[in-house]
């Protein structure tokens, strides 16, 4: 349970997909101009991450590592498919977004229209590949591990996403230098917020 | 077709489609596209070139392969036909890093399998590739992964510098003596935060010299 927490919170804090990986840029920068569109992706991502974390866990634990596939019969002791992990990868998160959206579309039309198209976009978001291949590379022992990262991850990315869409609307009324109005200045506080986040480093339950 | 093929294969309209990415149609500063694994491998030369190598090439094939395909694509699935054949490319890219240069690999980590997601690479196969013929969209893919691939190398040559003192693992400072005038290497520099800030200043010195690339709001 000791270890759960810690893995929650570090990928919070310390490996924030964002400030320490620059993981989601694009729709970061993209969506974060106003705090309510900002909120909306960033429930959608941690809800995607929620499924494709675990689900890629399983399918890298009986598929795709070296002997993973021994439960098929000995013969396949050998066989090492880590070489399609990426494909495999892919295909599994961009099916799960799919059926993602048909559920949310099904069972809740009030939240399938306030996220929009941010869902279908979200197959091609880097946090959520990168969240599973960190995932890969880190070894977690069991799907909880795997899926207790995934969450604190999405949490960490809409913390980030929440918080610069505040500072950019507040910053609308202060008096940047033009060729840095915009993009510039986002990239600025960003990296600024990264550093207030580096104060979280090393922090262990 | 037949009249296209006369076309000179480095015609006007296919240079400009490789130097435009490189400053006006940047795709880091001005597309905003890519940035997601581009900051986290330019704390030091080599990895930022070996990176930009990578996507150069991975842009520039699948962009020619889609455009090769478009007609047969059906539109409803073509993000997953899309997906696929950047995995393929990522993949090979992969495994030639980890056979030749495996040092790098490792410094890379998940920053290679990542390049899939790279929005460089959607956003150019969805605006380029699908309504151009093969040979532009390589241009055009070429062009791409350059022009993201020089501000990789800008912000690692001063990253390099900066925290490490040396460029490409060449001790410069210290030939020149600047560490016996009192200078220390800023460990700050090779923290994350910071290829953010060196990012968003060269954006504002790019805005500030073209001002047609000002936002308003």
């Amino acid at each position: 349970m000791e270890n759960l927490l810690n893995i929650f919170v570090k990928s919070i804090f310390v490996d924030n997909m964002i400030f320490a990986f620059f993981l989601g840029m694009c729709s970061f920068l993209a969506v974060s101009k106003t705090v309510k569109t900002a909120i909306g992706l960033g429930v959608a991502v941690i809800f995607v991450l929620l499924i494709t974390v675990p689900v890629n866990f399983l399918v890298e634990k009986y598929v795709l590592k070296k002997g993973a596939m021994i439960w098929l019969g000995s013969g396949f002791a050998d066989v090492d498919l880590s070489f399609l992990t990426f494909m495999v990868f892919i295909a599994v998160i961009a099916a799960m977004v799919q059926l993602v959206e048909m559920v949310v579309e099904k069972f809740s039309p009030a939240l399938y229209n306030s996220l929009g198209i941010f869902l279908p976009l979200i197959a091609v978001n880097c946090a959520i590949l990168g969240a599973a291949l960190f995932m890969q590379e880190r070894e977690y022992e069991s799907v909880a591990e795997a899926t207790v990262f995934g969450v604190g991850s999405g949490v960490g990315w809409m913390l980030a996403i929440v918080s610069i869409a505040a500072i950019r609307e507040k910053m609308k009324y202060s008096n940047v230098p033009d060729p840095l109005k915009g993009l510039g200045i986002t990239f600025i506080v960003t990296g600024l917020m990264a550093i207030a986040f580096m104060g979280f480093m090393g922090i262990k339950l | 077709m037949s009249n296209h093929e006369n076309e000179p294969m480095l015609s006007a309209k296919n240079l400009k489609l490789l130097t435009e990415p490189l400053g006006k149609n940047n795709p880091i500063t001005v597309q905003v596209l890519g940035i997601c694994s581009a900051l986290a491998v330019t704390v030091k030369l080599k990895p930022a070139i070996v990176m930009a190598l990578s996507v150069i090439i991975v842009t520039a094939v699948s962009n020619f392969v889609i455009a090769a395909i478009r007609q047969y694509i059906p539109d409803r699935i073509r993000i997953i036909v899309q997906l696929v054949v950047i995995a393929t490319m990522v993949i090979l890219v992969d495994q030639f890093l980890k056979a030749f240069v495996f040092d790098v690999s490792k410094q890379l980590s998940v920053f290679v399998g990542l390049i899939i997601t790279n929005c460089i690479l959607m956003g150019r196969l969805e605006a380029f590739a699908m309504a151009n013929k093969p040979w532009p969209s390589f241009v055009d893919g070429i062009g791409n992964g350059a022009g993201y691939g020089i501000i990789l190398v800008i912000v690692a040559f001063f990253r390099e510098l900066l925290g490490s003192g040396t460029i490409y693992g060449f001790p410069v400072l210290e030939k020149l003596g600047i560490y016996h005038a009192g200078y220390e290497n800023n460990g700050m520099v090779i923290l994350p935060p910071m290829a953010l800030i060196f990012v968003g200043l060269i954006i504002w010195y790019q805005r500030s010299r073209d001002k047609s690339l000002v936002e308003k709001n």
